[in-house]
């Protein structure tokens, strides 16, 4: 048993030997994903993360939504340290672990309940994209001919849409029409659905809404490529249904592309959900998100670096994060990248 | 190829029809409008605004004359007014008569402007950034990947993907404050913010004075918007020369002898250049829709502050004129990918 495994550290992943012991392909991957160090760092901050945003009102000292109004702008004794041309004109007040915004609300606690904004979107923009653009693109794989003409058209005009303005356009359409509707109706629910999720809501559908073409159309190219294999035809011989076909024998072999390429966009929902806050349209205040508090803060980078830099550095360090798990999730996945990517 | 690229023409036009529908549709469907305020107006006031820019009128009616102010070229002998209705974009004199065309409207919210009057003011502004920021990611990227290609898993490799990964995981809103403040505040080395180029442009968007003056203020905007599309250039040019010089024909080239430089210069720089190529097309969406947030972090007088604006103020013109812009830009790039490749790749044929 130790021989075997010895053996397969040594080979690796390319010429296995007929002696040894059968792997899933999970497991395979699993090996291989745990071997990249730059993964294992991402996905441990990720982690680490994840625990922050579940427990931060546990690690959270002060509020992260009380305004202390004599408190604004203040600093701890060693952020003058890394910013020295602070130092002048800056209160120090070490009750802060980083400081102040302009109206006396801890950022530390902010930064730290920012990061469930920006997780809840890393998690939820790709559930959204990937479960329309699977449905649509495999649809129109499966059946081809016309039924994919027309599909694949309708994918190709949106894509010319630039997303970002389309989602701007939706959110204002969103946020506006809400506020005049009668309690009762769906449209009612879902502003009351938005509002008690600070304003998350509405962009998850417009990151869904604009997200999904992309893997509409790589869906499509996998089944295209998938749907000629023999063992489909098999199926069909068999007399299996097309939704059977569809989930139980492309689905599993399609999977893994499909994550990879998630995965990967997750830094740009990331990113799109921090423009949205920086431009006023994101969550609503005073629910904290890394990209308002970096527009908020830009007010005054001249004078406090430290409340644009701070949650800068936090959304930065999470995009790596990501990049560097979906880049390792890439090379296990799909080990015939490996060395080329 | 002239087919093709005729179908393509044809086929650009449905989108750019479809996108100008949807957005129309959705602009008016935003509840409130152009003159509602917080402190409302007299409801007399309203109505005679609506009936002026005759917002009055059926949906329908309204689109139709839009595109019609838009699309068809006006021929007349009456020269050009200064009346904000009577702007288009195009004026050509030939003898006595008057080509005039592109009637993007006025805008509701500043009084004294047209949209016409934000294409030719603001948009160069936006114009001159990204295409310096697509020429600073050109310009590190490729060299960047080829290096990292032909010293794969060297120092060299690691630096250059190191340096690409940094760019992907670092956005212009992280990347812009940092810069302001390190180059702008802390070192004092550019101003941190504001634009060195002023109307009127050269051939209508090029700054008349190239030099310290532009910049001093262009650099810092346009690496930090520029540094990311590097980054996957960076990362597309060495997947793509890996598996290049792989191929049969660069042993070939080796095997007869050829000088490593001309192997790399001609034989496999070119042809790894085709996946390269596929992603300028959204490469320069990225870009475009990225102006935007640069121009707010830097305060630089583009156009992207009116897009914001332009929406929330319910501005229908700006908002149909600015979209409509971004559009055809994105269009118009796709093409002039697809003809590249074919340029690039003989094999490939539009029939």
């Amino acid at each position: 048993m130790t021989q075997v495994k010895i053996e397969s550290a040594i080979l690796g992943s390319g010429g296995m030997p007929l002696t040894q012991k059968r792997e899933s392909l999970f497991q395979d991957s699993l090996r291989r994903l745990v071997r990249n160090r730059a993964a294992v760092i991402g996905g441990t901050v990720i982690i680490v993360l994840i625990l922050m945003a579940i427990f931060a009102p546990l690690i959270a000292v002060k509020s992260y939504e009380v305004q202390v109004l004599v408190d604004q702008n203040v600093v701890p004794a060693w952020i003058i340290k890394v910013f020295p041309t602070m130092a002048p004109y800056a209160r120090i007040s070490n009750d802060y672990p980083v400081g102040a915004d302009y109206v006396g609300r801890d950022l530390f606690s902010r930064i730290l309940y920012g990061a469930r904004v920006s997780l809840a979107v890393a998690f939820i923009g790709p559930l959204i994209s990937l479960i329309i653009g699977v449905i649509y693109g495999s649809i129109s794989g499966y059946f081809g001919g016309r039924v994919d003409n027309i599909m694949m058209r309708i994918v190709d005009i949106l894509y010319a849409f630039p997303s970002l303005l389309f989602i701007i356009l939706l959110l204002a359409f969103f946020r506006s029409t809400i506020s005049d509707i009668q309690p009762g109706t769906l449209a009612y629910a879902f502003s009351k659905l938005d509002e008690a999720m600070g304003g998350l809501f509405f962009i998850f559908v417009g990151i869904g809404l604009t997200a999904w073409e992309t893997m509409a159309r790589l869906t499509r190219g996998l089944v295209l490529s998938v749907r000629e294999k023999e063992f489909i035809e098999a199926a069909h011989t068999i007399g299996a249904s097309n939704l059977r076909i569809m989930f139980r024998h492309i689905m599993p072999n399609i999977l893994g592309p499909l994550v990879v390429a998630e995965t990967l966009a997750i830094p740009g929902y990331i990113s799109t959900e921090a423009f949205l806050s920086f431009i006023g349209l994101g969550v609503n205040p005073p629910t904290p998100s890394w990209g308002a508090m970096i527009s908020d803060g830009a007010q005054t980078i001249r004078s406090y670096p430290n409340q644009t830099l701070l949650p800068a550095l936090a959304l930065a360090i999470t995009m790596f994060a990501f990049n560097f798990l979906g880049d390792g999730l890439r090379d296990a996945l799909d080990p015939r990248l490996r060395g080329t990517q | 190829m002239g087919r093709y690229i005729v179908r393509r023409l044809f086929y650009m036009m449905v989108v750019i029809l479809v996108v100008s529908i949807i957005t129309f549709g959705l602009m008016h469907a935003i509840p409130g409008g152009p003159f509602s305020r917080e402190k409302a107006l007299p409801e007399e006031t309203i109505k005679i605004l609506n009936e002026r820019y005759h917002l009055d009128e059926p949906l329908w009616k309204q689109y139709v004359s839009y595109a019609y102010a838009v699309l068809i070229p006006h021929i007349t002998t009456i020269p050009p007014s200064t009346s904000l209705q009577d702007d288009f974009l195009v004026n050509a004199q030939i003898g006595s008569v008057w080509f005039r065309w592109m009637n993007f409207g006025p805008s509701f919210k500043s009084r004294s402007r047209t949209v016409n009057d934000i294409f030719r003011d603001n948009l160069p502004i936006s114009a001159q950034l990204g295409t310096m920021a697509l020429i600073i990611a050109i310009a590190i990227g490729l060299p960047l990947g080829v290096l990292a290609a032909l010293k794969q898993n060297t120092l060299w490799d690691y630096f250059g993907m190191g340096i690409s990964i940094l760019g992907v995981s670092v956005p212009v809103i992280v990347l812009g404050p940092i810069f302001v403040w390190v180059f702008g505040v802390a070192l004092k080395w550019f101003p941190p913010t504001g634009w060195g180029a002023k109307p009127p442009y050269l051939f209508g968007f090029l700054p008349s004075k190239l030099g310290w003056d532009f910049f001093k203020y262009a650099i810092m905007p346009s690496v930090a918007l520029g540094l990311g599309s590097s980054a996957v250039i960076a990362r597309l040019t060495r997947a793509s020369l890996l598996q290049t010089i792989r191929e049969d024909y660069i042993r070939t080239a080796r095997a007869k002898g050829l000088q490593e430089r001309v192997i790399i210069m001609r034989h496999a720089l070119k042809n790894s250049m085709i996946p390269v190529v596929t992603i300028l097309g959204p490469l320069f969406a990225a870009l475009v829709t990225g102006t935007f947030v640069t121009e707010l972090m830097f305060g630089i007088p583009g156009m992207g502050k009116y897009f914001v604006t332009s929406i929330t103020n319910r501005d229908y013109p700006v908002i149909m004129g600015t979209i409509l812009l971004y559009a055809v830009f994105l269009v118009v790039a796709n093409l002039i990918v697809d003809i590249t490749y074919a340029f690039l790749d003989p094999r490939i044929r539009y029939d």
